[in-house]
């Protein structure tokens, strides 16, 4: 579907996007990884033509972004960082103008609108002035935006940013709803946001593609066993020793006391075995009382050290 | 082209710029009225719009500060130039929408003529050349300061230097003066005396129609505008 052949974006000296070349399919929600500055949002702005690639082309179903920008654009939908709205104007007469300048026929225009005012459920704001919502209702009519004209292809920049729980939530659903009928582009700094919705991602590091599978290829080992909080009733100094006894643990914090007379203890194992069932047994053989394992999450950070320590490993 | 322009006009009148423009052009327009033609008791509109020129290039900044520069701070520029439109339909919606606000102004000072009308000789044709020269002399204006305000993200910056530039092509007709003495520089005032956009508008206001005028300040709008096109398409590019 969308081609993106050896870019290259340079600003000045620095290359924010080096020589990066990845394939988005017809019908996929692709996760796009990547560090603040990474180089997520230029590659996001040269896909869709907002700004120019210095070397390299993109292609969408083998139009080029540059030769054929009406035809390239009138099938992308874009939801920038920061959502571009006016906020001067009401959320219907903003949705109206956006349906001018993407050519939405007038006639299925009134159906259009309002199927897209229950999609991202801002039917009840629809007469209020942007400026006048909260942040979560701008990114919504931001969305809505970017729907507008049922474009083939949805790229989103960062949609859940200074969102609250709740609202980052009902976003994640309504994009994982887009990808039956859109393919979505989706990206993110942060991994389990991309985690549910996605079906591949791209990692982008300093502006270049470091990995790019399934997600559960890539955190494949990753799993739940590599790092976990661990709370236990007992003294710190024979604790810590006897949990870092524990075959396959690689290093133990003390975390000091959460709760009363017990102590938290971060634990990382490497990343090929599951250290948790040998180390609840050799804490309750000890006579130590265990209260809570918890697992930590997996990061975009892990992925990397991942990474690099194979590439390591390789050579 | 036609969406940018009804936006275009709807900002103006939704946020106080249209009003403050118009505002300020008909109180100006009223008290040069009053004092040059009703107590000086003279039936010429072309006085008027003499008079009014200078206190119109200061106003000229209102009405263009916002019109890219906001886009551009407020990233809306985005949506804009992922969309299907052209550089050009982008441009030149905003153009007219800011010629369009000028022109609802002008019109406004129509009543003027009718006062005058009732109670002195107005000639027609004089009437129409005074209000085509002004209305293009407008445009040309604007043009510069669509310009100014794509160079830049601020409107206060986009508004100064459209009031500078602007002022620097008003005095340009004394700087000519001035240098004619000169012998060495005839070539100069020659050539400045091509580019003088007030110099054709002297024309208008004594009532000379001519094509040649007309041909320039469209020519001038419409160099300014290409500037316009070439530097969002340029910004693009930017390697910066």
């Amino acid at each position: 579907m969308i081609e993106i052949q050896h870019v290259t974006k340079r600003y000045g000296a620095k290359h924010a996007v080096d020589d990066i070349s990845f394939t988005i399919n017809k019908g996929e929600v692709l996760g796009f990884l990547g560090r603040n500055g990474a180089g997520k949002s230029t590659t996001m702005n040269m896909i869709t033509g907002y700004i120019s690639a210095s070397e390299g082309r993109i292609l969408l179903d083998g139009m080029d972004v540059l030769e054929q920008p009406r035809e390239v654009k009138r099938r992308i939908g874009y939801l920038p960082e920061q959502p571009p709205l006016y906020m001067d104007m009401t959320v219907e007469e903003y949705l109206k103008f956006v349906c001018d300048i993407k050519e939405v026929r007038k006639k299925s225009r009134k159906a259009h609108l309002d199927d897209l005012y229950n999609l991202v459920k801002i039917t009840d704001v629809r007469h209020r002035l942007i400026k006048n919502l909260s942040k979560g209702y701008k990114q919504r009519v931001g969305l809505a935006q970017a729907l507008v004209g049922n474009p083939d292809v949805v790229i989103l920049d960062e949609p859940t940013v200074g969102l609250d729980p709740k609202q980052i939530i009902e976003i994640r659903k309504l994009i994982s709803g887009l990808g039956e009928n859109h393919t979505v582009v989706l990206s993110s700094h942060i991994l389990h946001e991309v985690a549910d919705v996605c079906d591949r991602v791209v990692i982008i590091n300093r502006g270049k593609i470091v990995a790019q599978d399934t997600l559960s290829n890539l955190t494949h080992g990753i799993g739940e066993a590599i790092r976990m909080t661990v709370r236990v009733v007992g003294p710190e100094k024979p604790v810590t020793r006897l949990l870092h006894d524990v075959p396959g643990v690689k290093y133990v914090e003390s975390m000091g006391s959460k709760e009363e007379n017990s102590l938290d203890y971060i634990v990382e194992s490497d990343a090929k075995t599951d250290v948790r069932r040998p180390m609840v047994n050799a804490i309750l053989q000890a006579g130590y009382s265990l209260l809570m394992l918890k697992p930590m999450d997996v990061t975009l950070e892990d992925i990397f050290l991942q990474l690099t320590a194979e590439e390591k490993g390789g050579f | 082209m036609l969406a940018i322009f009804k936006r275009e006009l709807q900002s103006y009148f939704y946020s106080a710029i249209g009003y403050v423009f118009m505002g300020c052009f008909l109180v100006i327009a009223g008290i040069f009225f009053a004092f040059g033609n009703v107590l000086s008791a003279s039936s010429s509109v072309g006085t008027l719009f003499s008079n009014i020129t200078f206190i119109f290039i200061l106003i000229v900044p209102i009405l263009t500060m916002k019109l890219m520069s906001d886009e551009k701070r407020s990233k809306t520029d985005q949506l804009l130039i992922t969309s299907p439109l052209s550089l050009w339909s982008i441009v030149l919606g905003k153009f007219m929408a800011a010629c369009a606000v000028f022109l609802l102004t002008l019109l406004c000072t129509g009543i003027y003529v009718i006062i005058l009308s009732s109670y002195g000789n107005v000639s027609a044709v004089e009437v129409f050349v005074n209000y085509l020269g002004f209305f293009l002399m407008g445009c040309c204006l604007i043009a510069v300061g669509l310009f100014m305000s794509t160079l830049s993200e601020n409107q206060v910056a986009s508004a100064i230097s459209t009031f500078g530039v602007i002022l620097f092509l008003y005095l340009l007709d004394s700087i000519i003066a001035s240098m004619s003495s000169v012998t060495m520089l005839a070539w100069l005032c020659k050539a400045l005396n091509w580019v003088s956009l007030f110099a054709r508008f002297t024309d208008f206001s004594s009532g000379i129609l001519s094509l040649t005028g007309v041909i320039y300040m469209i020519s001038f709008a419409g160099v300014f505008l290409l500037m316009t096109v070439h530097t969002l398409e340029k910004r693009r590019w930017s390697e910066g």
